[in-house]
């Protein structure tokens, strides 16, 4: 038996960082609006990033709205109440305010930051083949490869850029696919949003590197609502990955995202997601609600939306990556592994609205909770009159660690075409002790064993990441359930 | 190499093993032989390290007091058991799952980790010298193999990992004619004078093929009788009453 001994809180914080190494903070002077949600502090917002007065506009029917909306209270895990009021809606490093025009200019506490997290932004040092937006709190601090990819006609910049410089673009997809009237939290986005990724792929274009967005949120008392709307025209093929971090906070941040994808007739949307927000310590004390509204539009005929999501941080994850199957023959993929582990919680699934003929859609979900954690598998499979020879194949797998967790499926489907097929399949196993004897006796301990049985069980969802990912992924499956065995 | 002394283990605070000792050295092939709930797979596990075992008395290893050991050290150190039950492991393949133990015990004994490359070169020699299908290589670990696929699995990986002392509890068991010949063969393929065996196993049938120097009865809980490979075919002739 190893020996247990005595941290002194050093020590114990150390432990700490090594368990979510993304936990520092950045000591940065920030510029906030002021505390609150109200009509000015949505004008501040707007003023401050020099907006055009249809975007305000936009901004405050938004609010109008909201005024008038309910938090919603029918998701599994509940929430202490938070007061709206009291938070920052916009918080951005000083320095970002005179718009350092490139790396350069750019705060060295920023790259840093960024550096540590593994998301070098310098010119030499870039991720090959990888372009990157990075989001610190309210603001995109810089865009890597930009010039590389307008060659291609390619536009990729932070949302508030192309608001500036391609205000038609955004005027016509902006809420084309989340209603400003969509529900509470989105609603609220498109009230307060502040900054995120834009991404407009050029009819017929391959884009040739993976495009991705690192957000990260920095400030206490602070709320992130980003906002990200891809656009891939006729025949455009895009592959979009986001990465999140926070620090360690004993107080919960709400994370309230809107992500629009946009698929015209046979253009290809994959969106790849590796959210690791801090979770809460063990106790379940601090961590990020992540209540996030993604949904993608398959607008045109032929055209094909793939999500895959790795959930592993955040204190309550409560998203839904859903698809709308409008154009004919279109296609609509969702992969998901989501691990709970101590206390957090998850209720997340997707929807797949078939609405066009010979529509195809696919989910497969791989769910895993260990410690006193709690797990919801939530999913809508619609299939409209008009849908004929719409499919939908559904798997869902649950992997209990221990006997304090839970693991629930609620699959709702409604179908109104009789010509369609729906399939459902759904497991749920425990991690027994005879398999990890039998890893331990080839010589593996058990995080290592756990590590090696999760990923089996995750296989097919982690095949969908874009490989420079892969790997990575793979790694922080191991490590959000360490501690998970005893 | 190994010693056993007035080994006792307990589970759910029932005796199962009641004062066991047994010596091996260095290159020798043991066989134990019992009938049911005589404790044969109980002293298996206690060897390994699984968990749930009240145990007194001493196995030393090596100069290394066993009992000290986590299930994976005890693996480092060069124990290897052939289980009698092979677990599943869905979404993991075969080959995976073997580069990733081999690489453990290597990194364990800070030892170089083989690459891919190298980790395949080993592979394909192996399988060929123990004229194994190496098509169980890209199946998921153990899932849906036959019988025989799964024990012809056992031996490769005892193979590929080289231990210094292999247990194989009951590999005979659920074993056709053919693939006892090729399970032994492999097992008689990697006798040399460093590596010893403990052979555990009902029946004297296996032993037609691998050839032991010792030969113990387990009856109880206790080594009853001990002797070379002729006390393993008085067994089959007179049974285990006749120890009683």
């Amino acid at each position: 038996m190893k020996t247990k001994f005595n941290m002194d809180t050093r020590e114990k914080e150390i432990e700490k960082l090594k368990k979510y190494k993304y936990g520092f903070s950045t000591d940065i002077e920030s510029v906030k609006a002021p505390k609150g949600l109200n009509e000015d502090v949505i004008k501040f917002i707007s003023n401050i990033k020099n907006e055009p007065d249809w975007m305000l506009k936009y901004r405050l029917k938004a609010f109008e709205r909201f005024k008038q909306l309910k938090e919603p209270n029918w998701q599994k895990p509940k929430y202490p109440k938070i007061n709206y009021q009291d938070l920052y809606y916009y918080s951005a490093p000083k320095s970002m305010k005179d718009k350092p025009k490139d790396l350069n200019e750019l705060d060295p506490k920023l790259l840093e930051t960024y550096k540590k997290l593994g998301i070098p932004l310098q010119e030499q040092k870039r991720l090959n083949g990888i372009a990157v937006d990075a989001v610190f709190d309210s603001v995109s601090v810089a865009t890597t490869f930009k010039g590389e990819l307008i060659k291609h006609g390619i536009i990729f910049c932070s949302i508030s850029e192309a608001i500036q410089k391609y205000p038609d673009l955004v005027k016509k997809y902006l809420g084309s696919v989340i209603p400003l009237t969509d529900h509470f939290f989105a609603t609220l986005n498109s009230a307060v949003f502040t900054d995120g990724s834009f991404v407009y792929i050029p009819e017929g274009i391959k884009c040739p590197m993976e495009l991705s967005t690192y957000f990260r949120i920095n400030a206490s008392d602070t709320g992130q609502f980003e906002r990200t709307l891809i656009i891939a025209d006729k025949g455009s093929y895009v592959s979009y990955l986001e990465g999140c971090t926070a620090p360690m906070r004993d107080e919960n941040q709400l994370h309230a995202a809107n992500v629009e994808l946009v698929a015209l007739d046979d253009a290809e949307i994959k969106y790849s997601t590796v959210q690791n927000w801090y979770p809460g310590d063990k106790d379940g004390k601090g961590g990020i609600y992540n209540f996030v509204t993604k949904r993608g539009l398959c607008k045109g005929k032929n055209s094909k939306i793939s999500w895959t999501q790795v959930e592993t941080g955040s204190a309550i994850t409560w998203k839904y990556p859903s698809c709308i199957l409008k154009g004919d023959n279109s296609i609509g993929e969702f992969y998901s592994i989501a691990i709970t582990n101590n206390h957090q919680k998850a209720d997340t699934g997707t929807k797949m609205i078939h609405l066009g003929k010979n529509t195809k859609s696919k989910i497969i979900s791989k769910g895993i909770s260990a410690g006193f954690s709690d797990m919801m598998y939530r999913g809508l499979v619609d299939i409209s009159a008009k849908a004929d020879n719409a499919r939908n194949f559904t798997q869902c797998d649950s992997l209990l660690m221990g006997n304090k967790c839970g693991a629930h499926t609620i699959p709702y489907i409604k179908n109104k075409n009789s010509k369609s097929n729906i399939e459902h399949e759904a497991t749920t196993s425990k991690i027994s002790d005879e398999q990890l004897f039998y890893c331990n006796q080839r010589g593996l301990n058990q995080e290592e064993a756990v590590s090696l049985i999760v990923n089996g069980f995750c296989k097919e969802v982690l095949q969908q990441l874009p490989m420079e990912f892969a790997v990575e992924a793979q790694k922080l499956v191991g490590i959000s359930l360490e501690g998970s065995v005893g | 190499m190994l010693s056993i002394k007035k080994l006792k283990a307990k589970i759910d605070n029932k005796d199962i093993l009641k004062g066991l000792n047994l010596e091996i050295k260095p290159g020798e092939v043991h066989a134990l032989m019992g009938p049911n709930g005589s404790g044969k797979s109980t002293l298996s596990n206690v060897l390994s390290g699984k968990k749930g075992y009240n145990i007194s008395g001493e196995i030393i290893f090596e100069d290394k007091n066993l009992l000290e050991l986590e299930i994976e050290e005890r693996a480092h150190k060069g124990i290897f058991l052939a289980f009698q039950y092979p677990l599943e492991i869905p979404g993991v393949n075969t080959n995976i799952f073997l580069k990733t133990s081999l690489n453990a015990i290597k990194k364990s004994r800070g030892e170089k980790e083989l690459d891919a490359i190298e980790f395949l070169k080993l592979i394909k020699q192996k399988t060929k010298e123990l004229k194994f299908d190496d098509k169980i290589l890209s199946r998921q670990l153990n899932v849906g193999f036959s019988g025989g696929e799964k024990k012809k699995n056992e031996i490769l990986q005892m193979s590929i990992l080289n231990p210094k002392l292999s247990i194989l509890d009951e590999t005979d068991s659920g074993l056709d004619i053919d693939a006892l010949k090729i399970v032994s063969e492999g097992v008689n393929a990697l006798r040399n004078k460093k590596s010893s065996f403990l052979i555990i196993t009902h029946y004297q049938r296996l032993l037609n093929y691998i050839k032991p120097d010792f030969v113990h009865v387990l009856i109880n809980g206790k080594i009853v009788k001990s002797g070379g490979p002729e006390l393993a075919v008085e067994l089959e002739k007179k049974g285990y009453e006749s120890f009683n």
